[in-house]
């Protein structure tokens, strides 16, 4: 029986080492795309001898799927606080917890990981560009800008995969056999 | 119980596998040509990686769904499979995600960035891809609720459920 504890206990460890793991990559990665700015003057037209200059800024907030990608590390992060808070204070559920952590575990890595792909593929573009399409790359203007939002992403990647380890723990944890108490010998009815 | 959970799952995997599918052959058939100002303007999928990435994710979604459907009789393979399905809820999440974000730039353009909407030129093309995306959506949100179907239906042998 004391074996038992201590394989349960090592198992709820690792589960929170990964946790922690998944809040640090996700909140970093919220924190570093929600600051993400910067501006730059250029010079539009020279009027005779003095340089018109505009100054344009480049925020997270202009493209939607940078916004949907702070959202979604914001509530993922949220999450992983919860967990991490509901495992150290050991709130009961009645039962119900290890199939509800399962399911919120996999909607979170689901919403995760659509948040850091639009993301991703919105850096892409504006690090390519599309010629077909006549949509000019930005990066080569911005390179502050794309950097910062490169390691947001890069850190939500590591979010996902860590996530993804901690849905693959919860969910062969809720199959587990539950050992089934033993009837007394005089319970069991011949039929 | 063990029949109407299975009959259950059968269909959504039907569903999922149909929006896939739908997806797929709409976007990969899309494609228009535009003449502005003596320019030829082609819009194809295989101009924008997003949208190819979309078409591959689809299709791995779809032929998975195939094969899942063929070993659901094995309960051996039950635990491999549910992995795999959250593996696979993952990657269509993705794949919509994707689309969906270059295909916003498509319709409404981005101001800040320069980048002029495509779809008052090549209208025709717009309104496939809006066809395949919302397939595409409907293909992640059904495995969403397969796994949430699965995952619960996994508690009645075990204790009883709290209604």
């Amino acid at each position: 029986m004391g074996e038992e504890e201590v394989v349960q206990k090592r198992q709820k460890a690792v589960v929170l080492v990964l946790r922690a793991a998944a809040l640090l990559a996700t909140a970093a990665a919220t924190i570093v795309m929600a600051l993400n700015k910067e501006t730059r003057t250029f010079v539009v037209a020279t009027v005779g001898t003095t340089p018109v200059t505009a100054s344009i800024t480049a925020k997270f907030q202009q493209t939607p799927a940078n916004v949907f990608f702070v959202i979604a590390n914001a509530m993922a992060s949220n999450h992983n606080l919860m967990m991490i808070g509901s495992d150290l204070f050991g709130i009961d559920y009645r039962g119900f917890k290890l199939p509800l952590v399962a399911i919120l575990d996999m909607l979170n890595a689901a919403l995760l990981s659509a948040g850091v792909h639009g993301a991703a593929f919105m850096a892409q573009l504006a690090k390519n560009g599309n010629s077909h399409a006549r949509w000019n790359e930005i990066c080569d203007k911005f390179q502050g800008y794309c950097n910062r939002g490169g390691i947001a992403i890069l850190a939500s990647y590591v979010g996902l995969l860590v996530t993804l380890g901690i849905t693959v723990v919860s969910i062969v944890k809720l199959l587990k056999p539950k050992p089934q108490p033993q009837p007394l010998a005089s319970e069991i009815e011949v039929p | 119980m063990a029949k109407i959970r299975k009959a259950v799952t059968v269909i959504l995997r039907l569903i999922a596998l149909a929006a896939t599918v739908v997806a797929v052959v709409i976007m990969v058939t899309s494609k228009e040509t535009a003449h502005v100002l003596n320019l030829t303007f082609t819009a194809k999928f295989t101009h924008t990686p997003a949208f190819k990435y979309y078409v591959v994710a689809e299709a791995i979604a779809g032929v998975y769904t195939i094969v899942a459907l063929l070993l659901s009789s094995k309960s051996l393979l039950s635990r491999l499979i549910l992995i795999l399905d959250v593996v696979m809820a993952m990657v269509l999440t993705s794949s919509i995600s994707a689309a969906l974000a270059i295909a916003q730039v498509g319709k409404h353009g981005n101001s800040h960035a320069g980048w002029l909407p495509i779809c008052g030129q090549v209208p025709h093309y717009c309104d496939k891809l809006i066809i395949s995306l919302v397939a595409g959506f409907v293909a992640a949100l059904v495995y969403l609720l397969l796994l949430v179907y699965t995952l619960r239906a996994a508690l009645s042998p075990v204790f009883a459920i709290k209604s």
